[in-house]
C-alpha cells in the first residue's frame, strides 16, 4: 500500500505531465480493449491517431469537430474556474441551436448576409435565458445548480423534439421530424474552398485569446477566479461570480449550437444535441481550464469522434467506443491529477522513515 | 375507476426504480460521499443485468449481474475519491460519462435481443380484493423488498451501532478516526453498498420496468434520484415517499395520454424533469431543512494525518 504526502505547492511538472500520462493510459487500456475484441491494436491506434490527420481534408473534418468543443469549453472553464458546476452545456447547445434555428428559418430569398451574426446572437442569447434558469434558482433558491442543469438537458431535447415533431416540421419534408433545410444565405462562411471549416474555427481561437487576457490580465478575471478559490474572501471583498459564469457558459455554449445548425447541419433535427456539451466538460478539464491547453484536448476530442466513426466503418466497431475512451480520460486524468497535489509514499519507505 | 388502479400499480412500480436507487445514495451520502455516478452505474448494470437474463433465462440472475456491475463501477470511484483524494463531483460525473459510453458500446449487441417470457406476480388471496388488489398485491416483488429496505435502512442508521459509526463518518470523520474507527475502508463499503443498489435499480429497469436494452434507457433516473435524497432531507422514510411521488408523475403523462389530455407528448415527457427542478428549488430555498440532516461532511474529502 501507498500513503500520499502533501506537496508543499502543488507540482507545476505534473500539473502538465499529468494530461499526457493519462492519456498514455487510456491508449494502453484502449490496446487491450482492442485486443480482447480480437481487432488488430495497431489498426486501432492508426484510425484514432493518424488517420484524423493524415490529409488536409482529414485535418479540415478534425477542426469542424474540435470548434463546438473548444467554444464551449471555453465558457465552462470560467465556470469551473469559479467553482460553478455547470452540466448542463449540452442544453444550453440545444436552446443555442434551436434561437439560432428560428431566426434561420425566417431568412428567404432576399435576405441579406446580415442573418449570420443575427443567427449567432440568437444562439448566445438562447444558451444564456437557459443557462439563467439555473443562474436564478441556484441564485434566490440555493438549489444545486448540478442537479437543475443537468435536468434541463432533458427539458431541452423535449423542446427541440416538439418543435421539429410539431409547429417547425417542414411540410415538404415527408413527415420527417426535421424542418426545412436553412436557405444558404444563412450557412456560416467557410475559410476556404473544399473544406467545411468555417469563420466558426477563427471565432474560437480569437475567443481562447480572449480567455486568456481576460483570466489572467484583469481584475474582473481575478475576481472571477476569487469566488472559486476562497468563497468567502470573495464575497468579503463584494466579488459575486454566479451570473458572470452562468452568463458566459451558457453563452458559450448557445453559440457553438448555433454554428452547428447554421454551419455542418443546416436544419434542425433531433439529432442536433451530439453529446458535445458533455464531452465539453472533458475537453475543460483534460485542457486544465486553461485556454491553450483546452485548444489541444479540443483537438484530441475531436480525434476520439472521428476515431469512433472510422472505428465503425473500418473495424466493425461500435462508434460509442468514442464514449468509453472519453469517459476513461477523464477517470484516469483525475486519478494522475493526485500526483500534481500529493507525492505518493510507498508504505514500505513510510515505514522506515517512521523508524528514523 | 380502473384507469386510477392502473395509475397507482404503475406508480409504485416506477417509484420503486427510484426509491432503491436513491436510498442506496442515501447510504452513501450518510457516510458523507456523494457520487454523481450514479446514472452510469445504472446504465451498465441495466445492460449487464438484461445481458445475463439474455444468457441464463434467470431474472435474479440478471439482477445479481446489475449489483455487481454498480458494486464495482462504485468500488472504482471509491477508490478514487477516498485513497487518491480526487474530486467527489468530477469522479462522478467521469463515472456517468463513461458508463453512458460503455453502456451503449457493450449493448451494441443486445438491442433487438428479447427477454423470455415475462412471469406475472400476485400475492394468493390479497390480490382478489377489488381495487386494492390490483393496485397493490399483483407488484414485482422487488417492489416490496424496496419498501422492506426503507424500514431496514431506519433500523440500521437510527437503532444499530454500525448505523450510528456510519453516520458518524459522515458527520465528522475527523473525530471517528480519532476514535479508531477505520473512516476510509467504511466510507468504501459504504460506496460500494450504494453502487449494488444503483445496480439493482438499474437491472430493475431492463428485466422488469420497461423489458428491452436502448442505449441511455435510464433516462436520467439516476440524476433524479440523486436529487431525492436532497428532497427527503436525507431520511429514508420521505425517499421512499418522494420516489412514489416520482414515480406518479412519470405515469401521470402516459396517464393523461390515455383519457386524451390535448398537450403535445413532449411536454409530458418533460414533466418529471420539470418536477425535480421545482421540488429541488422549493426544498433547498429553505437552509434550516437542508442542514438539520445533511450529513456534515458530505463533498468533502478526508485524508487522515494530513
Amino acid at each position: 500500500m501507498f500513503r500520499l504526502e502533501p506537496r508543499p505547492e502543488s507540482s507545476r511538472f505534473w500539473s502538465v505531465a499529468s494530461p499526457l500520462l493519462a492519456l498514455a493510459i487510456t491508449v494502453v487500456i484502449g490496446v487491450l480493449l482492442f485486443l480482447a475484441l480480437g481487432k488488430d491494436p495497431a489498426r486501432g491506434l492508426q484510425v484514432f491517431f493518424w488517420e484524423p490527420i493524415r490529409s488536409s481534408y482529414a485535418l479540415g473534418e478534425l477542426m469542424v469537430k474540435a470548434t463546438p468543443l473548444l467554444v464551449i469549453a471555453l465558457g465552462l472553464a470560467v465556470c469551473f474556474r469559479s467553482n460553478v458546476w455547470n452540466i448542463g452545456a449540452e442544453g444550453q447547445f440545444v436552446i443555442g441551436a434551436v434561437f439560432a434555428g428560428g431566426v434561420a428559418l425566417l431568412a428567404d430569398k432576399d435576405t441579406g448576409r446580415w442573418i449570420v451574426p443575427a443567427i449567432l446572437l440568437a444562439g448566445v442569447i438562447g444558451g444564456m435565458l437557459w443557462a439563467s434558469i439555473a443562474a436564478v434558482l441556484r441564485d434566490r433558491f440555493n438549489a444545486s445548480e448540478i442537479l437543475v442543469t443537468l435536468m434541463l438537458v432533458y427539458v431541452a431535447e423535449q423542446l427541440l423534439n416538439y418543435l421539429v415533431y410539431g409547429p417547425w416540421k417542414d411540410p415538404a419534408g415527408y413527415n420527417f421530424p426535421q424542418t426545412k433545410t436553412f436557405e444558404a444565405v444563412t450557412q456560416i462562411p467557410r475559410l476556404m474552398a473544399g473544406s467545411r471549416v468555417s469563420i466558426g474555427l477563427v471565432i474560437a481561437l480569437v475567443g481562447a485569446a480572449l480567455l486568456w487576457v481576460f483570466l489572467f490580465r484583469t481584475r474582473a478575471g481575478f475576481a472571477q477566479q476569487v469566488g472559486g478559490l476562497a468563497p468567502a474572501a470573495a464575497r468579503y471583498a463584494g466579488f459575486s461570480s454566479l451570473w458572470t459564469a452562468f452568463l458566459a457558459s451558457g453563452g458559450a455554449a448557445g453559440l457553438a449550437g448555433a454554428l452547428e445548425v447554421a454551419g455542418p447541419i443546416g436544419q434542425l433535427t433531433p439529432y442536433v444535441p451530439a453529446g458535445y456539451g458533455f464531452a465539453a466538460i472533458i475537453v475543460a478539464f483534460v485542457g486544465r481550464l486553461h485556454p491553450v491547453g483546452m485548444v489541444f484536448s479540443a483537438v484530441l476530442m475531436s480525434m476520439f469522434y472521428i476515431g469512433g466513426e472510422l472505428a465503425q466503418s473500418r473495424l466493425g466497431l461500435p462508434k460509442s467506443l468514442t464514449g468509453v475512451f472519453q469517459g476513461l480520460l477523464l477517470f484516469t486524468l483525475l486519478a494522475c491529477d493526485t500526483l500534481i497535489a500529493y507525492r505518493i509514499r510507498w508504505r514500505r519507505e513510510a515505514a522506515a522513515a517512521g523508524a528514523r | 375507476m380502473d384507469a386510477w388502479v392502473l395509475l397507482l400499480a404503475a406508480t409504485l412500480n416506477a417509484g420503486t426504480v427510484l426509491a432503491i436507487a436513491a436510498l442506496g445514495l442515501l447510504i452513501n451520502e450518510k457516510a458523507g460521499i456523494v457520487n454523481l455516478g450514479a446514472e452510469g452505474m445504472m446504465l451498465c448494470a441495466a445492460i449487464a443485468g438484461f445481458a445475463a437474463v439474455v444468457h441464463t433465462g434467470s431474472d435474479w440472475l440478471g439482477f445479481a449481474a446489475g449489483m455487481g456491475a454498480g458494486a464495482l463501477l462504485a468500488a472504482i470511484f471509491g477508490v478514487l475519491v477516498i485513497w487518491l483524494n480526487t474530486n467527489q463531483y468530477a469522479t462522478g460525473l467521469a463515472l456517468s460519462l463513461f458508463g453512458a459510453g460503455f453502456s451503449a458500446f457493450a449493448g451494441i449487441a443486445y438491442v433487438q435481443e428479447k427477454l423470455p417470457e415475462r412471469p406475472h406476480f400476485f400475492i394468493p388471496g390479497l390480490a382478489d380484493i377489488p381495487v386494492l388488489g390490483p393496485a397493490l398485491f399483483r407488484q414485482h416483488p422487488m417492489v416490496y423488498f424496496a419498501m422492506a429496505l426503507v424500514a431496514w435502512l431506519v433500523w440500521f442508521l437510527y437503532r444499530s451501532r454500525s448505523g450510528l459509526v456510519l453516520r458518524g463518518v459522515g458527520e465528522s470523520p475527523e473525530s471517528a478516526h480519532a476514535l479508531g474507527y477505520p473512516v476510509r475502508r467504511i466510507r468504501l463499503a459504504a460506496v460500494i453498498a450504494g453502487g449494488a443498489l444503483c445496480g439493482l435499480a438499474g437491472a430493475y429497469i431492463s428485466v422488469v420496468y420497461t423489458p428491452l436494452w436502448v442505449e441511455g434507457m435510464v433516462a436520467g433516473k439516476g440524476w433524479i434520484a440523486l436529487a431525492l435524497t436532497t428532497f427527503a432531507t436525507w431520511r429514508p422514510a420521505r425517499v421512499l415517499l418522494g420516489a412514489y411521488l416520482f414515480g406518479g408523475v412519470t405515469m401521470l403523462q402516459f396517464h393523461l395520454q390515455g383519457i386524451g389530455v390535448e398537450v403535445p407528448s413532449q411536454f409530458l415527457t418533460m414533466l418529471p424533469y420539470l418536477a425535480t427542478v421545482a421540488v429541488l428549488a422549493l426544498i433547498s430555498r429553505n437552509p434550516a431543512w437542508i442542514r438539520a440532516n445533511m450529513p456534515a461532511s458530505l463533498g468533502k474529502p478526508f485524508y487522515p494525518g494530513s
